[in-house]
């Protein structure tokens, strides 16, 4: 699903440059849920962002799907965000203004879609993620787990390749840590590739294989048996 | 997305509601700004429009290039003639003015007692009353240059009364009231003017602003006086009246230098052909309200220039404050352009919406000014309306200044990448 090759990427600072990423080979296969780890400045959250097409690389190529990604402009990244790459973000990013279900059927507006349809397509997910009695409640009428439950359905509802989650359990508790990583767990289980990173090791042992990040080199790659969470939500 | 879908897209414009909707306070401080801008530019183009129709309004009773032209003494000596003689217009001198300056429409040669000092008024008596009044020798022409409005029933002097010197009269509203019971017949009744019997064949209605008439005023054919006054060939004044077209500060010129050779005056001399050119005063008067109607659209624009440019400064404030949001939506998939639109759409649709509020209110102050002001004679000014090319014009300017003025917070929220614009806390 994903093939990255010798990946590099670094940032000018002033007159020096930080060389963040040195030559990452990654191969992610379709279905797999794969942890990304490392202290910060390691790396991770560049390679995330390089994935996500939110940030360009400097060196190697990167293939998602078996189409190489490259020479991309604003409005092209966006649009191949829109079509291929599902976000959580640590944060929730979710549009205060706006109701469960307005931020969930907002990526279906950016495809032109039409209101019934995107509001139908919205609902479904909320519901399929225990939200149904929510969705008109605003980000700030919800708690941690439940907004995150719908930045889940904002990145589900455009059914992507991929879900790329960037610590999406960096501002919970543990409890709803785990009914998060449970809800990932379920969506991985039904076929979707989906990238995690976090700093945390029982968040990333929840996952079936850690790729460990340091100094902008991949020092681990491993498989390991998922530590699959008893569902109550 | 093409550009004119977004346009008229439902969605669009629940975007845009939702986020102006954010800032209720703010948004509104904003729309006054605008707001007060149309506001003032209706306000003040609407009343110099109402100015310079009242002064259309104050002078529709006289051509407005009209002119009168009498002599006094001479301050020049000139061929033999010392200085202090003053000249005398005659009857004939009309028909020279017409044959050397063609730009004179009307000429009408007039006398008169009872003003300018000298002769005294006319003394009228009707049965057992009497009174004493300003008569004017006049031809039929002098109402194509001065509007005589005259009652129902009566006419002014015409043609034939000249040719047959016919003691006839217009008698003037007062003097009417004076010399008649209410309710009584007027026109065909004879008075006695000065020991001679007139009828009377009209009865004028006095219009204010009229220079030195009053409401007591008689007209009688010029022939008339001149046989009862004994004024020979003598004229008071000419009342002249140009062509439209005409330059009535050339004709002006023309007429005194022609009457300066009949009269054998100096050419040089300022004061024995004088003259009083409404015309000139007319055009100093309509350039002031033309100065005024410049000064209100200046004035105008610059005010809305300013409520744009508070709408541009609150939106790269808000744009600001929304780095985030702004950044959330281009990793869901927004493109630049379509962010940018937003952004645009909302500035266009602020500066329109306050912009016609403006219009609105400034209507209603302008409806207010004329209805407070109609009943008011004195006070030059009628109907203050905006032509509605002016309001097409704000509309176009303010959804022009409104699209420029949205480009800056635009290129500002598209500038910054997304994934820095996620990364602000």
């Amino acid at each position: 699903m994903i093939k990255l090759e010798d990946l590099h990427k670094s940032y000018k600072i002033g007159n020096s440059s930080l060389h963040v990423l040195k030559g990452i080979n990654l191969n992610i296969k379709e279905g797999e849920l794969i942890a990304i780890m490392g202290s910060s400045g390691s790396g991770k959250s560049t390679l995330l962002n390089i994935i996500g097409m939110l940030d360009l690389l400097d060196n190697g190529t990167y293939r998602l799907d078996n189409v190489e990604i490259k020479n991309l402009n604003e409005t092209k990244a966006a649009k191949y965000r829109n079509k291929f790459l599902g976000f959580v973000f640590q944060s929730f990013n979710l549009i205060n203004y706006k109701n469960a279900v307005e931020n969930v059927s907002l990526p279906l507006y950016y495809q032109g879609i039409g209101r019934q349809e995107r509001q139908q397509k919205a609902m479904k997910y909320l519901q399929k993620f225990g939200l149904g009695d929510w969705s008109k409640h605003l980000p700030s009428e919800l708690s941690g787990g439940q907004k995150q439950r719908v930045a889940i359905a904002r990145a589900m509802v455009t059914e992507p390749k991929v879900l790329l989650a960037d610590e999406p359990t960096g501002a919970l508790d543990s409890k709803t840590s785990h009914e998060v990583m449970n809800l990932i767990q379920e969506i991985n289980n039904s076929g979707k590739t989906i990238l995690v990173v976090t700093h945390e090791e029982d968040i990333a042992k929840m996952c079936k294989r850690i790729v460990k990040l340091k100094d902008g080199i991949i020092v681990e790659d491993k498989k390991i048996k998922q530590n699959l969470i008893k569902s109550n939500v | 997305m093409n550009s004119l879908k977004v346009i008229f897209d439902y969605d669009t414009w629940q975007e845009i509601f939702s986020s102006i909707k954010k800032n209720k306070v703010r948004t509104i401080i904003t729309v006054i700004g605008v707001l007060w801008g149309i506001f003032i530019y209706i306000t003040l183009s609407g009343s110099s429009n109402g100015l310079d129709n009242g002064f259309d309004k104050e002078f529709e009773n006289i051509a407005m290039n009209s002119m009168f032209i009498w002599t006094q003494q001479t301050s020049m000596p000139y061929k033999g003639f010392k200085t202090g003689r003053r000249p005398r217009l005659k009857i004939s001198d009309a028909r020279v003015l017409l044959n050397s300056v063609p730009d004179i429409q009307y000429i009408a040669p007039r006398n008169a007692r009872g003003v300018f000092g000298g002769s005294p008024p006319a003394t009228i008596v009707r049965k057992s009353k009497s009174g004493n009044y300003n008569i004017y020798g006049d031809f039929p022409e002098y109402t194509k240059i001065a509007t005589k409005k005259i009652f129902k029933g009566g006419r002014f002097i015409n043609q034939i009364d000249i040719d047959l010197s016919r003691k006839v009269c217009v008698i003037g509203e007062r003097t009417k009231k004076e010399l008649f019971v209410e309710g009584e017949k007027v026109i065909g009744e004879y008075v006695k003017l000065d020991d001679v019997f007139f009828q009377i064949i009209g009865v004028h209605k006095y219009i204010q602003g009229g220079g030195f008439e009053t409401d007591g005023d008689i007209f009688i054919p010029f022939t008339t006086f001149k046989n009862i006054y004994n004024t020979g060939e003598k004229v008071g004044w000419f009342t002249i009246a140009a062509y439209d077209d005409s330059n009535v500060v050339d004709v002006e010129k023309q007429i005194k230098s022609t009457l300066k050779r009949i009269h054998n005056v100096n050419p040089l001399d300022e004061r024995a052909i004088s003259g009083f050119n409404l015309g000139e005063i007319f055009n100093k008067i309509k350039g002031f309200s033309k100065g005024m109607t410049l000064l209100s659209i200046i004035v105008g624009i610059a005010t809305i220039l300013a409520g744009v440019i508070g709408i541009g400064n609150i939106l790269l404030i808000s744009v600001k404050e929304r780095t985030k949001e702004l950044g959330v939506r281009r990793a869901l998939g927004a493109t630049p352009s379509e962010v940018k639109t937003q952004i645009i759409l909302e500035s266009v649709f602020l500066t329109l919406v306050s912009g016609i509020f403006g219009i609105i209110l400034g209507g209603l102050v302008l409806y207010g000014i004329n209805v407070a002001t109609t009943d008011i004679d004195s006070f030059p000014y009628t109907n203050p309306t905006v032509p509605v090319s002016f309001i097409l014009a704000a509309l176009l300017i303010i959804i022009s200044l409104g699209t420029l003025i949205g480009l800056i917070p635009a290129q500002r929220a598209v500038s910054i990448k997304p994934i820095d614009a996620l990364r602000e806390e």
